[in-house]
């Protein structure tokens, strides 16, 4: 069928059951726009490109949908820049289109030329410039095909201003044909034998989870595998979600932040079973000694993973969906007591160290305390809501006393570590799950990086509840002074006139502050029963740690316990 | 250690970007890189010298780059049976009062002059790297005035071509 190249996109958008875009205008796309209208897609506008990418993340990390964006040339492509980075370090799957200059005018420093393509060569898992209208259905197809399959990530389509006018005879492509891009999805089960011949032997076995078995919908398996044999697991902050909390065989996160219990396994278990984890130096600690007295097994879908950071005795490398699966059967040839007989001694020696050291704050604290704000949300919630946070303490107090209960609940920029992740993403999560509670956790320095954001969750009265906590400085930054710059708080202060209540009020988010400790439930409660969105701020103390701490470059069992339980 | 791949690509504009991106941001130790068209038509050949400290680093290197997408093949051609080259050309000061030595220099090596005039001339030469750097190390006294290598390419001896080793 003939039209032109923005009804094209349109159509391959279609295709691709794509449901709505994030999306901000500007010269390059215009006539991309001029159709979009015309077809009625549903369009989101968020008032940056950051934001647009960072909803499109959010939409895709809770649906495990791809998430779309587009930007206009120049400007608007470089806006999305720290959004493609932060997906693509947590291996996100987005498509994200951007206008280009017209083909004549590529190459001469044109007005909002940038070479969008160069830029993010290094921080996407494929990109595109198309300057032939008869490309844009395999670039389509190909792109979104590359973005979901294998380890997902984001693309990039770039496309010249003069191909969205273009004429073309629409046909889709059936299938993708790439001699570069096969991703396997079964690999050796041979594998997958040699590990369960060292499971049995195994006196210490941890499972270690990641953010993969959140990508490949794979938390089913684990949860079953667990409470089959009883083995013990831990978390790394990606991971959080695929199992429940309320597993009596789960010991947390590991890692800079992690539990004693959980970091105290690691450091003893016999067996590490790292499961979609990339073993980043935030979970290691000091790689040499990481887990040293282990044999290690790695299961992902990505080869270049194995051996990258932690050298591993047995690898299995496949899609999870084939490698869980294959192993839960082979799990089955015994019964579920042995699994248990052989294990309980181990279980119960890591659930001693968990109750000596349980995770801790001063529970009757006059001031309002974030561990107590988290703990309080998330009995409000009983853990039924999609929890995006910002990047920060409060992002770890998060993860520490959340009890999140399923997979692709928990949204936050792990890898790239994203200040102002939280509104924009929070703001996609919404779109993609209209009837789930979407709760927003933001320091007060991370928020102000894309609050205009507040404006376009506004004008969409989409209902995300958005808390504040506000220590008044960039409390991690100030951390990290505090312990090891002497408390030099060098420009990690973010005392100020601005009011956070008027600020959301004025952007069309009504706003209100918890001051005292015996409201604190009752409000809340208040907040997250509000119909539409409202945004809360709280003001904690300025010099509460996160604890935990493992300092960096040292190892997982050297934590900083801190509080009564030193 | 030192590893030869044959790295077959498409042949599509902005391969090589993505590849040496890939190389310098993941810190590897590249040697050399050399590319160039092959027996079909939309496929590179890019014949890369890493130098590896290890066989992690090496399976690193091996990973990343299958992981781009235009990347089709990776063949590490160092265990193998093989023949590999370099073409260097180098302009070398060449006055009447020494043209003699120098001619007798590129005899021994079994160069050839391509160019000269009344103060230099260009000598090219192919051969493995160590020929090269011998013969550049010689010339060296007389006066070296400009030196280009392609950096070395590779080939497996016996009848199968890269493609078709595992
Ligand atoms: C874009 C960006 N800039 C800087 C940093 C470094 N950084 C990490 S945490 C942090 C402080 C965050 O402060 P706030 O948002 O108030 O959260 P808090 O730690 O106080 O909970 C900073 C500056 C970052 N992660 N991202
Ligand atoms: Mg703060």
């Amino acid at each position: 069928m003939k039209m032109t190249g923005a009804q094209a996109i349109i159509e391959c958008l279609k295709q691709e059951n794509v449901e709505v875009i994030f999306g901000y205008p500007g010269g390059s796309v215009l006539t991309l726009y001029d159709a979009l209208q015309t077809a009625k897609y549903p369009h989101v506008l968020p008032r940056h490109e950051q934001g647009a990418v960072h909803a499109a993340d959010g939409y895709a990390r809770s649906t495990g949908k791809v998430g779309v964006c587009i930007a206009t040339s120049g400007p608007g492509a470089t806006n999305l820049i720290t959004g493609i980075a932060t997906a693509y370090m947590d291996s996100i799957p987005l498509v994200a289109i951007t206008g280009q200059v017209a083909v004549s005018l590529i190459g001469r420093d044109s007005f909002q030329e940038a070479d969008i393509r160069g830029i993010t060569t290094p921080v996407t898992k494929h990109n595109y410039l198309i300057k032939d209208v008869n490309d844009l259905p395999k670039a389509f197809k190909e792109a979104f095909y590359i973005a979901r399959t294998g380890r997902p990530g984001p693309v990039l389509i770039d496309i010249a201003k003069d191909i969205f006018a273009a004429e073309i005879d629409f046909e889709y492509p059936e299938e993708v044909k790439m001699r570069g891009y096969k991703p396997v999805a079964a690999g050796d089960i041979t594998a997958v034998e040699e590990v369960y011949q060292e499971l049995t032997a195994a006196k210490k076995p941890l499972f270690f989870v990641g953010g993969g078995i959140n990508l490949s919908d794979t938390s089913e398996f684990i949860r079953e595998i667990v409470s089959y044999t009883g083995i013990p697991v831990v978390s790394s902050l990606m991971g959080l979600g695929c199992i429940s909390e309320d597993d009596p065989r789960y010991f947390g996160m590991i890692g800079m932040h992690g539990t004693y219990g959980g970091n105290m396994a690691t450091t003893e278990t016999d067996l590490l079973i790292g499961l979609g984890v990339r073993f980043d130096d935030r979970v290691t600690g000091l790689l040499k000694e990481f887990a040293p007295k282990a044999k290690i097994v790695h299961f992902d879908i990505d080869p270049a993973e194995v051996n990258k950071n932690v050298r591993a005795n047995i690898r299995v490398i496949g899609n999870l969906q084939w490698s869980l699966d294959s192993f839960k059967e082979k799990i089955m040839n015994r019964s579920s007591a042995d699994w248990h007989e052989q294990v309980n001694p181990w279980y119960e020696t890591i659930l001693a160290w968990k109750k000596d050291k349980p995770l801790f704050y001063k529970r009757n604290s006059e001031k309002i305390l974030p561990q107590a704000v988290l703990e309080s949300i998330s009995n409000i919630t009983a853990g039924e809501a999609i929890i995006v946070t910002d990047v920060g303490q409060h992002q770890m107090w998060t993860a520490q006393f959340f009890n999140f209960k399923h997979p692709r609940s928990f949204l936050t920029s792990g890898g790239l570590g994203t200040m102002g992740y939280g509104v924009p993403a929070a703001l996609g999560a919404q779109v993609g799950n209209p009837d789930k509670p979407v709760v927003c956790i933001c320091g007060d320095g991370g928020f102000m990086m894309n609050c205009q954001e507040l404006i376009a969750i506004a004008d969409l009265n989409l209902p995300v509840k958005i808390i504040i906590l506000n220590n008044q400085y960039m409390g991690m930054v100030a951390q990290w002074q505090r312990s090891f710059y002497k408390k030099n708080y060098a420009h990690s202060s973010l005392k100020t006139k601005a009011d956070f209540v008027k600020i959301s009020e004025a952007m069309g988010v009504p706003a209100f502050r918890i001051e005292k400790t015996e409201k604190m439930d009752e409000e809340l409660e208040r907040a997250l029963k509000t119909e539409g969105p409202v945004l809360v701020e709280i003001r904690i103390p300025e010099d509460e740690d996160v604890l935990p701490m493992v300092p960096a470059g040292a190892r997982l069992d050297q934590m900083i316990m801190g509080g009564s339980s030193e | 250690m030192k590893h030869t791949l044959a790295v077959l690509v498409e042949n599509k504009p902005g391969v090589l970007t993505h590849i040496s991106g890939l190389i310098s941001r993941r810190a590897f130790n590249i040697e050399s890189i050399a590319a160039g068209y092959t027996e079909e038509d939309d496929m590179t050949r890019i014949t890369i010298v890493v130098d590896a400290d290890d066989q992690y680093e090496l399976e690193q290197v091996v990973n990343q780059l299958s992981k781009l997408i235009d990347v089709i093949k990776i063949i590490d051609l160092t265990g193998q049976d093989r023949v590999h080259r370099e073409l260097a050309m180098i302009k070398v000061v060449a006055t009447p009062d020494i043209r003699a030595d120098v001619i007798n220099i590129v005899e021994i090596f079994r160069a050839h002059i391509v160019d000269v005039n009344k103060e230099t001339m260009i000598i090219e030469l192919t051969g493995e790297e160590m020929k090269i750097d011998a013969m550049c190390d010689l010339l060296k006294d007389y006066g070296i005035k400009e030196i280009v290598r392609t950096g070395r390419i590779a080939i497996c001896r016996g009848p199968k071509s890269a493609k078709e080793v595992s």
